[in-house]
């Protein structure tokens, strides 16, 4: 590999891509800085993968170009691209075992083997997988099986890892670990990484910055307490963290008309009509009249151990409302609710 | 202790295991004995009697029939017998060798058709195994005669002297082969090619690998169960194969299977063809055995 001094921005530019007649990109702009951790966070079908795929090489945009710091990856076949992929069923070989698995990239490339014995032993120390070396995967936990599809990728030092997906089938308190795991390898190792998901917890633990995706566009672009805190769409709103979406109309001197009345916000619409936002955590919920507070019934309560999630409803609609588990409410119960201004997000849309 | 054996969900005494576990297999068991052990035995005992003049079988053991199977005779030695042996194997692993080259393509080309495409092609496949192999054969015979556009062709070509056909000659022996063979190749590879995770292809790519190690690691250790079970479904029926041979390749190309025809009913020698017939279960026996010891460790299936 060449010396490479300068880092290797990955730049994604107007990229598309198209199934058919069925769009899944459409016009994906965005730079990843060099030893990054992006995390694309969308639905199923958000095109998510695909953009994953095409930076893989496993897939060619219709339009649109794709570059690592001057070289242009679309002009390289994906076995010649100096990008590993953690696949999310991991697709590992199931007829090597570990060690050849891992060892497999370093093969392709005529690594000398002496050096492929010392790569793949140190790598497997750092995964702790060293007692499993010459096991299969069929024999391997479904975690010891991700760490293997993580070395086997690692090994060859790309410039950038895509992962896949790669926690979908760990449960959860394995998820946890390797998360944690996740974020140690990437700082150790200071490569790229782009990881794909649609847990938003994931996205949110792990990842310098997150860009959320909805139907083949970036919805919103930033860092993790960007997007938890100043969603700017309904669909960032509602799917990081479950926001409250209210209708809103825009009236004189930063308020808005809703269903509960007139409230204040922090700033000035940009829209006569649209939605503000809030998240369920954010809201209070009061036993007694307030001034200014919101009229409302619970009518489901939900424990959820570390929280009360409660069903309230007001003006016509039912809001989502989280409360500390000694703050108890019954079912039916009249509630006064009172809505922040600074936790009031107006959105875009 | 004293526990109560469980069976399908429900707990059930011994002897009812026994009772139904009997009528389940029992059929199968008394199939295989009746029309796979005993002719088998039969075959063996035979291959070791002797016959008279008129073709009476004497049942005075000996170990006469191996020695000629071997190629010894009254007359002396002759490598004859051997030949036959080996230029059946060869026919039958060259058969083998190009109805995988020919099936292997044409198994990725029917997965890769859109879903209620594949049972079409699938079925067109099979279609020639419906009509009796006599009469697919004398179909060949009549394609290759001396007036029809493919011996014209190679006689334009040069390959032929005018006036001659392309059959009997061990071409048409080929061409019958493995025309004869290729579905019962298709069938076992298609099978494993529709099945095939290309993830794991993918994977090789992403790691590196070229065309061929794509190709080893990422396909053929996938299908690996599939191209065992078509070598077996197409080298061992080709072994024994003689309607083929015989209508195709004329008096010189003889295989085991022709040269065990001519001792039942030319010599009237059945001692000598149930030898042969053993020799030839044994060649195909060694091979399996080999097949599956190879096979077993290309796929790596840890057992």
């Amino acid at each position: 590999m060449t010396a490479a001094p300068q880092p290797l921005d990955l730049s994604i530019v107007s990229v598309s891509k198209a199934f058919g007649s069925q769009k899944v990109l459409e016009g994906i702009s965005v730079t990843i800085p060099d030893g990054q951790f992006t995390t694309l966070l969308g639905a199923s079908g958000c095109g998510k993968t695909t953009l994953l795929r095409i930076i893989a090489g496993f897939e060619v945009p219709d339009s649109g170009s794709v570059h690592l710091g001057k070289q242009d990856l679309l002009a390289l076949p994906s076995h010649k691209r100096p990008v590993n992929t953690v696949f999310q069923s991991y697709a590992l070989f199931p007829h090597l075992r570990v060690y050849d698995n891992v060892a497999f990239g370093l093969r392709s490339r005529k690594v000398a083997e002496a050096d492929v014995t010392r790569r793949v032993k140190e790598i497997c120390e750092v995964l702790r997988l060293s007692e499993f070396t010459q096991r299969y995967p069929q024999q391997l936990s479904g975690g010891q099986r991700q760490r293997v599809a993580l070395g086997r990728a690692l090994i060859n030092e790309p410039e950038v890892l895509l992962l896949d997906e790669p926690l979908s089938a760990l449960d959860a308190a394995l998820r946890h670990d390797v998360q944690v795991e996740l974020k140690r390898i990437q700082r150790r190792y200071d490569i790229t990484f782009i990881l794909v998901t649609h847990d938003q917890d994931e996205a949110i633990a792990v990842s310098d910055r997150i860009l959320v995706m909805n139907k083949g566009r970036i919805e919103q672009d930033g860092t993790p307490e960007q997007v938890y805190e100043r969603p700017e769409t309904r669909f960032v709103a509602d799917f990081i963290g479950g926001a409250n979406l209210i209708d809103a109309e825009r009236l004189d001197g930063n308020r808005v008309r809703t269903k509960f009345g007139e409230l204040p916000v922090s700033c000035t619409p940009t829209w006569v009509k649209g939605t503000v936002a809030i998240r369920p955590e954010d809201i209070e919920a009061r036993t007694a009249a307030v001034p200014g507070g919101i009229p409302a019934t619970v009518s489901e309560r939900l424990f959820r151990g570390d929280h009360w999630e409660l069903q309230v409803q007001a003006g016509g609609t039912t809001l989502r409302v989280v409360t500390d588990p000694d703050e108890v409410h019954q079912s039916g119960q009249a509630v006064w609710l009172e809505l922040p201004l600074d936790d009031l997000l107006v959105l875009r849309d | 202790m004293g526990q109560r054996p469980i069976f399908d969900g429900a707990p059930t005494s011994t002897s009812r295991l026994w009772t139904s576990g009997l009528a389940l297999i029992g059929g199968g068991a008394l199939w295989l004995f009746a029309f796979l052990l005993l002719p088998m035995v039969v075959l063996a005992v035979l291959a070791f009697a002797q016959r008279d003049e008129y073709g009476e079988i004497i049942w005075v053991l000996t170990t006469d029939n191996i020695w000629r199977v071997l190629g010894h005779s009254s007359l002396g030695w002759t490598a004859d017998n051997l030949r036959i042996i080996v230029r059946s194997v060869e026919v039958a692993g060259a058969t083998t060798l190009m109805c995988l080259l020919i099936g292997l393509p044409l198994a990725f080309w029917m997965a890769g058709r859109p879903r209620h495409e594949r049972a079409l092609w699938m079925a067109l496949i099979m279609v020639p195994t419906c009509i009796n192999l006599v009469i697919r054969t004398y179909a060949w015979m009549l394609m290759f005669g001396n007036n029809l556009p493919p011996a014209w062709m190679a006689q334009w070509l040069g390959i032929l002297l005018p006036g001659e056909g392309l059959y009997p000659s061990g071409f048409a022996v080929y061409i019958g082969m493995i025309s004869c063979m290729l579905p019962f190749t298709v069938l076992p590879l298609y099978t494993s090619v529709e099945r095939l995770d290309w993830n794991i292809v993918e994977a090789a790519r992403d790691l590196y690998a070229g065309p061929w190690r794509t190709f080893r690691h990422g396909v053929l250790s996938q299908i690996m169960p599939g191209v065992v079970a078509a070598v077996v479904l197409t080298a061992v029926p080709s072994l024994g194969m003689y309607v083929v041979s015989d209508l195709l390749g004329g008096a010189k190309f003889m295989l085991i299977g022709n040269y065990m025809q001519v001792q039942m009913t030319g010599s009237s020698d059945p001692p000598m063809a149930a030898m042969v017939g053993l020799a030839l279960i044994i060649v195909c026996l060694v091979g399996l055995a080999a097949m599956y010891r190879f096979g077993g460790k290309a796929s790596g299936s840890p057992l």
